[in-house]
C-alpha cells in the first residue's frame, strides 16, 4: 500500500545513489559499529587497567583456554559464508532464483556450523573446565562479546531463512525489490563477519 | 492595545523577582545546629564560609563568572525586551525582509569566546593545576586515610611512626576491624581510627581516599574540596585549613538509601589540641582491644 | 491518496497498529504526554519530602503501602526510586519521544512533502518498542524493592548491587534504545531521500535540520549505552565484574564471589558518551520548533539561517567529545580535564550563535504575540540562563564546589524544563490546528503560559542559591547538614512552585480536551505560514498531499518586498 506511494523503495535516489533500504542498512551498521566499538573500547580499557600480576592480571596464551585452531576454523567458515552470500546476490541479479537460493542455504548452513562449533566445542569446553563469565574479567568480556556476536549470527540466519522460505514470495512480485533485500542482508552479513575478524585476534591471539 | 509592552515589562519584572525573591524576602539564616554540635561559620544563601588557604581562588572564579553571566544576560535581555516592544505587530508596521547587517553580534560572539578562553586558560586551569598537580611534601603534611563505606566516613591516622599499617579486604571484621587492618604489620601498632576528622590548623593535609563498597564523594564545603571516592582506586586530595572550628564532611554522590545521612564532622584545631585528641582516641582503642583479648 | 484503498482498514490497523506517520506521531504524543505528567507527579511527591522532611504526606501519603511510605512518610529507598525514575521517565519516556517521536514524526514528513516515513512498518515498530520500554519501567515499581533507585545515571557498583528494579530498568532501557535506533535510521533516510522536488537541503525548514542532526546523535550515541547496559546486565545476572574492582566489602561482607578486575569509571565513560549527546537530543529539536514559530510570528526570515545550520552540525560533532566534563571529580589529571574543559568551552560557541540568531530574528520583525509565540519567546531567556549556568560547571575549578549540587539541577532543568518543555508547549499550540483542524482556546492558553512561566522560575531559580550554599543533589533530607538547613526555606519555595506549576497545567489540560472536539475551526493555514505542512489539509489525509507539491523557494519567505501578501508559501511558483 504505502510502499507503492513511497519513492525510492526499489530504485536508487538520483543524488545519493541508494535506495531507501540500502541507506537504512548502512545507517544501522553505523550504529552497530558504535555498539561493538564500545565493547572493543571496554576490552582496551580493562586490559590497560589490569595489573601485571595477581588474580586480576590479564590472561594470555595458555591461560585463556582458547584454541586458536577452533577460532581460526570459525574464521574460515565465516569468510566462506560471506563469499556464498555474495554469490547468492549475484545469482539473484542474474535472475536465477534456484541457484541464488542454493547459495543462501549454503550461507545459512555455514552460519549454523559456526554457532555449533562455538557452542559445542568452545563454550561447553569452558563450562566443563568450570570457567564461567564470572571467572575473570577476561572471560566476562569473552563470553559477552562472542555471545553478542553469536546472537547477531543467529539473527542473520533467521533473516536468511525467511528469504529462503516465505520471503521468496516477493521474488515473484518484484524481483528487484527482493534482490535489494538480499543485498541489504548481505551487507549486514559482511559486517558480522568483519566483527569476528576483529574479535578473533584480540581474544585468541593477543 | 499596549498588550505587548505590558507583557514585555512583566517578563522582566518576573525574572528579576524570581531571581531576587529568595535573598530579599528571607535574608540570611545562621547559627545552624546539627546532631548536637554547633557547626561554625555563617551559612546562608551565599557560598559557605571558607576555611582553607586556597579556597578563595575557587570563590573568586565563581564570583567573576557570575558577574560575567549577569552582564551578558542583562545586555542580552535589554536587547530582547527592546525588540519585543519596538517590533510588535501593529497597524502600519511591517517586518523588514532583508536581514539586518549588524556586525555587533559577531563582535559579541567573538568577545564571549575570548572571555571564555581567558576564564579557562587564565583562571580555571591554574587553579586546577595548583590544587591537583603538586601535593605538599609528605614530611610537612598531616596524612590521613579516608575510607568511605555505606554510610559512614572512617579516618585512619598513621600514628607516631608516620606509616599506615597494611590493610586488606580479607582482614575486615565489622565489629573490631572495619577497615581490615593487618594487626601483624608492625606499622599498624600505633595506628589510630576515628569517625571524626581532626586536623591541625595551618598545616597542609593530604587525604588518601578509598571506598569499601560503592562510589562516594568526599565533600568539604568550607575547604572547597570535592573528590569522588571510587572503589578500587586510591585518590589523594590536599588542602590547608586556616580557620579553627567544627565543620562538616558531606557525601556528594548518591551511595544508597541513607546517602543523605552520610555525614561526618571535621574539627580544625591547634597543634596541641590535635596531639591530645590523637593520643586520647588511640588510648580508647587500645583499651577496647585489651578488653576483646 | 486515499482513493487507492479498496476498503477502509479496520479500527485496529487504523488507530492501534497503524503505519501512518501521523497516527504514530499522535500515539507517541499522547503516550509521552502521559509519561511527562507521571514524571512530574513523581517529583511533586519528592518535593513534599524535601520541603517537609519526615512529615506525613497529606491525602495521598497513605496510598503507597508500608514498603514505600509507612504511615504516609516517605522512606529513603522510595525517595531514591522516585528520583531515578523521575529522571528516566522525563528524559527517555517524556521529552525525547515528544520532540522526536511526536513532533518529528508528525511534522517532519509533512514539511518535506513526503507521503510518509521511508519505513512505515519500522516506524510502527519504534513506537511499540518504546511503549514496551515504558510498560517495563512502570512495572518495575511493583517488583520487590521497588523501581531502580541508583539515580538515572545508574553508577555502579551501587547499581550492580541494587534491588531487582535495576534489572527491569536495564531491560526497559534496551527497549527504549532499540526504539530510538530504529527511529533515527528512519528519520535520516526519510529526510535525505524523500524530499520533494525543489526542496534542496538549504531550503529545508530549520526544524527538519534539527531533526536530522538529532537523529545522527541518537544513532551514534545510543549504542555505547546499549553496550554498557548489556555489561551491567551481565554484572547483575551472570556475576561478572565489568564495573567491580576486587576487594569490595559491602555492608561488612567481603565480596569473594566476584572476580574483580573491573572499573566503576568504565560505566561513567560509556554512559556519558551517550548522555552528553543526549543533552543535544533534548535541545536541538526544541530549538528547531522555536525557530519555526519565531519566524512565522515575526513575519520575517530567520536571521542567519545557514549559520544556524552550520552551528547545529558543529554542535553535533562536538557533542561526542565533551562527555568527560561530567567526570571532573573522578580524579582525572590536569591534561585530560583541560582537554574536556576546552571542548566544553568550544561547544558553547555554536549554542551562542543559534541563540543570537534567534534573538536578532526579532529585530525589525512584526511580532505577533500568539500563545505559541509566547512559549517560544520564553524559551530564549530560559535557555540563556540554562546555558550561562553551564559555564561554572564546565570549568573544572569552579566545578569543584558546584559539582553534584543543586546548581547542576538548576542548570540542566533550565535547559530542559522552561527550555525544552516550553518549546514543546509552543509546538503543541502551534501544530494543534494542523493535527485537529481546530485551534486551542487563546485565553486559556495565555493563562497557562503566564502561570507556568512564573512558577517554573520559582521552582528552579532558588536551586542556584542552594547549589552555591553547597547542598548536594539527591539528598533525602538536606536539613541533616548545617549548610543545607540554612537554605531549607529555598527548598520550601521550590516545592510550592512545583505544586503551583501542577495547578497551572489545569487550564492546559481542559483546553486540550475541549478543543479537540469543540475548538474553533480554522483554515488549513491559520498562522499564514510558508512551509509545506500548512499546504496540506487539516488534518492531512493518509498520504498527506492531494497532489505532490513542488518547492520553489526557501522556507521563510515572509514580508518579501513587492509581494501582495506578507508570506509566499514554498510551493507557490509565482505570486498571484
Amino acid at each position: 500500500m504505502s510502499a507503492e506511494v513511497l519513492p525510492y523503495t526499489v530504485k536508487p535516489h538520483p543524488v545519493t545513489g541508494l535506495y531507501n533500504g540500502k541507506f537504512g542498512i548502512w545507517l544501522f551498521l553505523a550504529s552497530e559499529v558504535m555498539l561493538f566499538g564500545a565493547l572493543f573500547s571496554t576490552y582496551i580499557f580493562l586490559r590497560i587497567g589490569a595489573p601485571e600480576t595477581g588474580p586480576t592480571a590479564w590472561p594470555t596464551g595458555e591461560q585463556t583456554h582458547l584454541s586458536w585452531k577452533l577460532g581460526g576454523l570459525n574464521t574460515l567458515i565465516l569468510i566462506l559464508s560471506s563469499v556464498t552470500m555474495v554469490m547468492a546476490w549475484v545469482q539473484f541479479k542474474m535472475d536465477n532464483l534456484a541457484k541464488g537460493r542454493m547459495y543462501l542455504i549454503a550461507t545459512a548452513v555455514l552460519a549454523i556450523a559456526f554457532v555449533a562449533i562455538k557452542l559445542k566445542f568452545e563454550y561447553m569446553h569452558k563450562f566443563h573446565l568450570g570457567i564461567k563469565p564470572s571467572t575473570s574479567v577476561f572471560f566476562a568480556i569473552y563470553f559477552t562479546m562472542t555471545g553478542l556476536h553469536a546472537l547477531h549470527i543467529i539473527g542473520g540466519v533467521v533473516v536468511i531463512a525467511y528469504f529462503i522460505g516465505p520471503g521468496a514470495k516477493l521474488w515473484h512480485e518484484n524481483r528487484e525489490y527482493y534482490t535489494n533485500r538480499i543485498e541489504c542482508t548481505g551487507l549486514y552479513w559482511h559486517f558480522v563477519d568483519l566483527v569476528w575478524i576483529f574479535l578473533f585476534p584480540i581474544l585468541y591471539l593477543l | 492595545m499596549n498588550r505587548s509592552r505590558i507583557i514585555g515589562v512583566a517578563t522582566v519584572i518576573v525574572v528579576i523577582v524570581c531571581m531576587m525573591a529568595p535573598t530579599v524576602v528571607l535574608g540570611q539564616t545562621d547559627g545552624p545546629v546539627a546532631s548536637g554540635h554547633i557547626i561554625d561559620g555563617d551559612y546562608g544563601y551565599g557560598m559557605p564560609p571558607n576555611a582553607s588557604k586556597d579556597g578563595h581562588n575557587v570563590d573568586n572564579l565563581i564570583h567573576i563568572l557570575h558577574w560575567f553571566m549577569l552582564a551578558l544576560f542583562v545586555a542580552w535581555g535589554i536587547f530582547f525586551v527592546y525588540c519585543l516592544m519596538r517590533f510588535r505587530a501593529r497597524a502600519g508596521h511591517r517586518a523588514t525582509y532583508d536581514p539586518v547587517k549588524a556586525k555587533v553580534s559577531k563582535y559579541a560572539e567573538i568577545g564571549v569566546a575570548a572571555f571564555e578562553a581567558f576564564l579557562l586558560i587564565g583562571l580555571s586551569m591554574p587553579i586546577w593545576a595548583a590544587t591537583k598537580n603538586e601535593p605538599p611534601a609528605k614530611e610537612l603534611a598531616t596524612h590521613v586515610r579516608v575510607v568511605a563505606e555505606q554510610f559512614q566516613w572512617n579516618f585512619h591516622y598513621p600514628g607516631t611512626d608516620g606509616t599506615f599499617g597494611r590493610t586488606a579486604a580479607a582482614f575486615v571484621d565489622t565489629v573490631d576491624n572495619p577497615l581490615g587492618l593487618d594487626r601483624s604489620d608492625p606499622a599498624a601498632e600505633d595506628d589510630v581510627f576515628a569517625t571524626e576528622l581532626h586536623l591541625p590548623v595551618n598545616k597542609p593535609v593530604i587525604c588518601d581516599l578509598t571506598s569499601k563498597d560503592v562510589i562516594h564523594s568526599f565533600f568539604l564545603p568550607v575547604m572547597r574540596v570535592k573528590q569522588d571516592v571510587i572503589p578500587g582506586m586510591r585518590i589523594p586530595v590536599w588542602f590547608t585549613p586556616v580557620k579553627e572550628g567544627r565543620y562538616e564532611v558531606a557525601c556528594a554522590q548518591l551511595c544508597g538509601n541513607n546517602h543523605y545521612s552520610m555525614r561526618a564532622e571535621m574539627v580544625i584545631e591547634d597543634d596541641a589540641s590535635f596531639a591530645t585528641w590523637l593520643e586520647e582516641v588511640g588510648k580508647v582503642e587500645e583499651f577496647d582491644e585489651d578488653e576483646l583479648d | 491518496m486515499s482513493g487507492d484503498h479498496h476498503h477502509e482498514p479496520s479500527f485496529i490497523r487504523k488507530y492501534v497498529f497503524s503505519v501512518d506517520h501521523k497516527v504514530i506521531g499522535i500515539q507517541y504524543g499522547v503516550t509521552a504526554l502521559c509519561f511527562l505528567f507521571l514524571g512530574f507527579c513523581l517529583i511533586m511527591m519528592m518535593r513534599w519530602q524535601l520541603a517537609y522532611p519526615g512529615e506525613t504526606m497529606p491525602i495521598i501519603g497513605n496510598l503507597f503501602g508500608e514498603a514505600a511510605m509507612p504511615g504516609g512518610v516517605m522512606l529513603p529507598e522510595f525517595y531514591n526510586s522516585l528520583g531515578a525514575m523521575h529522571g528516566t521517565i522525563m528524559i527517555f519516556l517524556g521529552v525525547v519521544p515528544l520532540l522526536v517521536g511526536a513532533f518529528g514524526n508528525y511534522v517532519m514528513p509533512l514539511q518535506i512533502g513526503a507521503p510518509d516515513m521511508a519505513f512505515p512498518k519500522l516506524n510502527m515498530l519504534s513506537y511499540w518498542s518504546y511503549f514496551l520500554g515504558g510498560v517495563v519501567m512502570l512495572a518495575s515499581f511493583f517488583v520487590p524493592g521497588g523501581a531502580a533507585n541508583s539515580g538515572w545515571t545508574s553508577y555502579p557498583p551501587l547499581s550492580d548491587i541494587a534491588t531487582t528494579g535495576q534489572t527491569w530498568w536495564l531491560f526497559g532501557m534496551v527497549c527504549l534504545i532499540t526504539s530510538s535506533l530504529l527511529g533515527s535510521v528512519n528519520f535520516i533516510v526519510t529526510i535525505v531521500q524523500l524530499r520533494v522536488e525543489g526542496l534542496t537541503m538549504f531550503r529545508l525548514p530549520f526544524f527538519v535540520w534539527a531533526q536530522l542532526i538529532t537523529s545522527f546523535l541518537l544513532l551514534l550515541a545510543f549504542p555505547p549505552l546499549e553496550a554498557a547496559g548489556v555489561l551491567q546486565l551481565m554484572d547483575r545476572l551472570a556475576g561478572t565484574s565489568f564495573f567491580l574492582p576486587e576487594g569490595l566489602v559491602v555492608s561488612g561482607v567481603v565480596q569473594t564471589q566476584i572476580s574483580g578486575g573491573g572499573s566503576p569509571i568504565l560505566w561513567q565513560h560509556l554512559f556519558w558518551f551517550l548522555a552528553h549527546p543526549e543533552v543535544y537530543v533534548l535541545i536541538l529539536p526544541a530549538m528547531g520548533m522555536v525557530a519555526e514559530i519565531i519566524s512565522i510570528n515575526t513575519r520575517k526570515p530567520l536571521w542567519g539561517y545557514r549559520a544556524m545550520i552550520y552551528s547545529t552540525i558543529f554542535l553535533g560533532f562536538m557533542s561526542f567529545i565533551v562527555w568527560a566534563h561530567h567526570m571532573f571529580m573522578t580524579g582525572m589529571g590536569t591534561k585530560i580535564s583541560a582537554f574536556f574543559a576546552t571542548t566544553t568551552m568550544i561547544i558553547s560557541i555554536p549554542s551562542v550563535v543559534i541563540l543570537t540568531a534567534m534573538v536578532i530574528s526579532l529585530y525589525q520583525g512584526a511580532i505577533r504575540f500568539t500563545v505559541p509565540m509566547l512559549f517560544a519567546l520564553a524559551f530564549l531567556p530560559m535557555f540563556a540562563i540554562g546555558g550561562l549556568t553551564g559555564l561554572p560547571l564546565g570549568l573544572p575549578a569552579s566545578d569543584i564546589h558546584l559539582h553534584d549540587t543543586y546548581y547542576v539541577i538548576g542548570h540542566f532543568h533550565y535547559v530542559v524544563a522552561p527550555g525544552t518543555i516550553f518549546a514543546i508547549f509552543a509546538g503543541i499550540y502551534h501544530w494543534f490546528p494542523k493535527i485537529t483542524g481546530r485551534t486551542l482556546n487563546k485565553t486559556l492558553g495565555y493563562i497557562h503560559f503566564a502561570f507556568s512561566f512564573i512558577f517554573i522560575n520559582i521552582i528552579f531559580m532558588p536551586m542556584f542559591w542552594q547549589g552555591m550554599a553547597g547542598v548536594s543533589r539527591r539528598l533525602y533530607d538536606q536539613t541533616v547538614y548545617a549548610h543545607g538547613d540554612a537554605v531549607q526555606s529555598l527548598t520550601v519555595i521550590s516545592s510550592w512552585g512545583a505544586w503551583m506549576l501542577g495547578l497551572a497545567q489545569i487550564p492546559f489540560i481542559i483546553n486540550f480536551f475541549i478543543s479537540i472536539k469543540a475548538g474553533k475551526k480554522v483554515s488549513d493555514n491559520p498562522w499564514e505560514a510558508t512551509t509545506l505542512e500548512w499546504s496540506a489539509p487539516s488534518p492531512p489525509p493518509h498520504g498527506n498531499f492531494a497532489t505532490v507539491p513542488v518547492v520553489y523557494r526557501g522556507p521563510y519567505e515572509y514580508s518579501v518586498p513587492g509581494a501582495s501578501s506578507d508570506y509566499i508559501p514554498q510551493h507557490i511558483t509565482t505570486e498571484a
